[in-house]
């Protein structure tokens, strides 16, 4: 393969177009080796990303979809590809896009402003939600009292709540996600490491949530972008995830199709029937979805509250969730009673 | 499964860090080590220091640490029926220091059934044999090794001969004994190379075993070892197939394979050696810079990071399903002592829900998912590429499909011979055992109808 590998790079620069045979071949897909022109490639990443969301039946004509947007490549070409879909097949949809300002000084300040040109450019209606207003905290305030370290896991789960109450607000039927295979990949080894079997079993699926208030969808950009110009947020080099993304890139290079192989290693992987695994159920503080007492975004805040960093972090030895008595203290700060109320009755 | 490792780990001497307290989040500075000044198991002793810059040094004294070694290794030979007196045991030495610890673990094992069986009256219980065999690679590597494997030889049998009484047969194994070199010149990928030798390796000794005899076949392979075959598995798209290969005990094969050092880790092993001056040999190979080679520094960096992570990999694909054949197979043989028939039944118990398959890979012998043999397979296709797994397909088998013919007449006969003998009789077996309480009729009757 090496051999044969050398002499078409060579022959590279004078290739057509292995599709459509008329225009030059300006990139080599990763996944099939195919020469191809830019015109083809959108056109066939454009075709695989609608055989994914008609093969899995991802959408009904009719429904609202958000589209959690941040400005980054893999969210700003899911807005732009869904809508040009949504045109082009008639999926009868109502796009919006949905963004999250995590209060991140000279990051998310940046991508927001992409965000913005992008609802005037695809005129997708956007709405942005604040960590500051659901939480009354920013991340510059969470890192200020926290620390370099863990930063991720307070902004993870965050995040994740506040794009479902976003989606709330809008009275989606769908979120939409702009993960891609690489990310994918990532969590499925990420799992494996630290022993998290229940997530493993369901990090590979397209779709999640099914029982809760907002169904959640994974597309998987099953190309990755080659335009490589993205700026990483100021506080993730310290994540964990960055050993993970450290191997995968080294793994790409002897092996471009193994980012895809580990996605299917975890679709292929069986739980044990006799693991136990954890019940869904609702946080009793603010009606999120929760396999605990208290949802993990209602733990971490109550710990940034009381002035303890390290609530929530690590295992459960006591606390909230480990105890058998709950308290029901008022968060100190932020008057506005946002994180108490269920989710899905929010009005503003 | 998943309790054995927990239980091994967890025990009072357990030196692999804070096994079993997994740290949720990354960088855990590495604890500060008090200065102990009695051994933390038995509180007399004192503690050895081992001063490999490891986790964990200078808490339990040389004896608390090799009982404790010692102790896991029987716990999973007996938990699993491994070795049992009517058996006859093939060890797959290498020269390193995982299946050096096995050899001289199985070694004390036999000789205290020998004292017992010389100690008891009636002389019921036999003494279980006993062999070493060990795969001479160099033809696989000519450049690297040649030079260096007489005297690699000369070493493992010098080392065989110490260890009697009981005597063990030495079984030197060439590896081009199963295939023709050219084989290996045919697959141009690293790491299907790497992988491939192995498979051949596996099956040199599975010749050497049944050819003398032997009914077990133990291989020395660690937590730390399993560690690496989690990833390297999981990227290599074996999702699939990972459950059966990291098991205790792994019978789809014609002499069943037993690894009762799976609860170990490497630094265990080698503190051991260093312990009780187990030598070992280390043979030079070829630079190595496939995908194997990278899950390894990776571990390593992992555990750097965090002593406990190969014990956490391995225990979460311990949570995975694992095969019918994971465990030894039920047998009404009468050479068998009645206590281990039982233990047998007793452990069986607990594998309801285990996983069935009906084929299996012929390269590297891994059961195939159905829906992943079926994957990019037409009436056309060549029927050795229809047979085998999808990541075989990738790695190993020539990319143009005109070499498939050829490719296939390279391949040692065993491999396809061997596939096709287990699947037929072991899901046979196997569904029997699920249903046996309900036939009525015993099994000459049921073979009539």
């Amino acid at each position: 393969m090496e051999a044969s590998e050398a002499k078409s790079k060579k022959q590279g620069a004078s290739r057509l177009c292995c599709l459509c045979n008329q225009r030059r071949a300006v990139l080599k897909r990763p996944k099939t080796l195919q020469q191809i022109c830019k015109e083809c490639f959108y056109d066939v990443f454009e075709e695989e990303i609608h055989q994914v969301i008609v093969k899995n039946h991802l959408f009904k004509s009719g429904e609202r979809v958000a589209i959690g947007a941040s400005g980054g490549k893999d969210s700003t070409v899911l807005a732009y590809v869904l809508s040009e879909l949504n045109t082009r097949h008639s999926y009868g949809l109502d796009l919006f896009l949905l963004s999250i300002d995590e209060g991140i000084t000279g990051y998310r300040d940046d991508s927001l402003e992409t965000v913005k040109r992008n609802e005037l450019q695809y005129g997708l209606p956007l709405q942005i939600l604040s960590y500051k207003d659901l939480y009354g905290w920013t991340m510059d305030d969470i890192v200020k009292m926290i620390g370099l370290k863990n930063n991720c896991t307070f902004c993870g789960v965050f995040r994740r709540q506040a794009l479902d109450r976003g989606a709330a607000l809008l009275k989606v039927d769908k979120l939409v996600t702009g993960h891609n295979a690489d990310d994918i990949a990532e969590t499925v080894l990420l799992n494996i490491l630290r022993g998290d079997i229940a997530r493993l079993s369901r990090c590979t699926s397209i779709t999640t949530g099914e029982d809760g208030p907002i169904p959640r969808l994974h597309t998987y950009a099953y190309f990755k972008k080659l335009d490589y110009f993205s700026t990483e947020c100021i506080y993730s080099p310290n994540a964990y995830r960055g050993f993970a993304r450290e191997f995968i890139k080294d793994l790409e290079r002897l092996r471009p199709r193994a980012i895809l192989d580990i996605i299917k290693s975890g679709e292929d992987f069986r739980i044990a029937t006799s693991t136990k695994m954890p019940e869904q159920g609702t946080c009793e503080r603010c009606g999120y979805i929760s396999s605990q007492k208290w949802c993990k975004a209602c733990v971490l805040l109550d710990g940034l509250n009381r002035g303890l960093p390290k609530m929530g972090i690590g295992r459960a030895r006591g606390g909230v969730n480990g105890d058998h008595k709950m308290e029901t203290k008022k968060p100190a700060s932020a008057t506005k009673s946002i994180e108490s109320k269920k989710c899905g009755s929010l009005d503003f | 499964m998943c309790s054995i490792l927990a239980m091994a780990c967890n025990s009072s001497g357990c030196e692999s860090g804070s096994c079993g307290r997994d740290k949720e989040n990354g960088r855990s500075k590495v604890e500060e080590v008090k200065e102990e000044s009695v051994c933390l198991k038995c509180k007399s002793n004192e503690p050895m220091k081992f001063g490999d810059g490891g986790s964990d040094d200078g808490r339990f004294c040389a004896d608390c640490f090799r009982s404790n070694v010692y102790g896991k290794f029987r716990l999973a030979v007996t938990s699993h029926a491994m070795i049992t007196p009517s058996d006859n045991v093939l060890v797959a030495f290498s020269g390193g220091s995982s299946s050096r610890v096995a050899l001289q673990f199985v070694h004390e094992l036999q000789v205290k059934a020998l004292k017992n069986y010389e100690a008891s009256r009636d002389r019921s219980l036999p003494v279980f044999g006993v062999g070493v065999a060990f795969v001479d690679e160099s033809a696989a590597f000519p450049a690297a090794l040649s030079g260096e494997m007489g005297d690699a030889v000369a070493w493992v049998r010098s080392t065989v001969l110490s260890m009697s009484p009981p005597e063990k047969d030495l079984h030197v194994v060439p590896i081009e004994s199963v295939f023709a070199l050219k084989l290996l010149d045919s697959v141009s990928d690293e790491t299907g190379k790497e992988d491939l030798l192995l498979h051949l390796k596996m099956l040199s000794l599975q010749k050497v075993a049944s050819e003398n005899g032997y009914n077990r076949l133990v291989v020395g392979s660690c937590t730390s070892r399993l560690a690496s075959h989690v990833l390297t598995a999981t990227v290599k798209g074996r999702g699939y197939s990972l459950s059966a290969d990291i098991q205790h005990v792994d019978a789809r094969w014609k002499v069943p394979i037993v690894m009762p050092l799976r609860d170990c880790v490497w630094q265990e092993i080698t503190r051991l050696c260093h312990l009780d001056g187990l030598k070992t040999v280390e043979l030079a190979r070829h630079p190595q810079s496939g995908i194997n080679d990278l899950v390894s520094s990776f571990v390593a960096l992992l555990q750097e990071e965090n002593p406990s992570r190969e014990c956490t990999i391995v225990r979460t694909a311990a949570k995975l399903t694992p095969f019918y054949f994971n465990k030894i197979p039920e047998t009404d043989d009468s050479c068998v002592p009645m206590a281990t028939q039982r233990r047998l039944k007793k452990f069986n118990l607990k594998y309801d829900g285990s996983m069935t398959t009906e084929a299996f890979c012929p390269i590297c012998n891994g059961p195939l998912n159905g829906s992943d043999s079926s994957e990019g397979y037409h009436e056309s296709d060549n029927t050795l590429y229809a047979a085998c797994c999808s990541s075989c397909r990738f790695q190993i088998l020539p990319q143009d499909r005109s070499s498939l013919e050829h490719f296939g007449s390279l391949l040692p006969h065993h491999m396809v011979s061997q596939a096709k003998h287990h699947q037929k009789v072991d899901s046979q077996t196997y569904l029997r055992e699920k249903i046996k309480d309900c036939l009525l009729m015993d099994d000459e009757e049921a073979e009539a109808v």
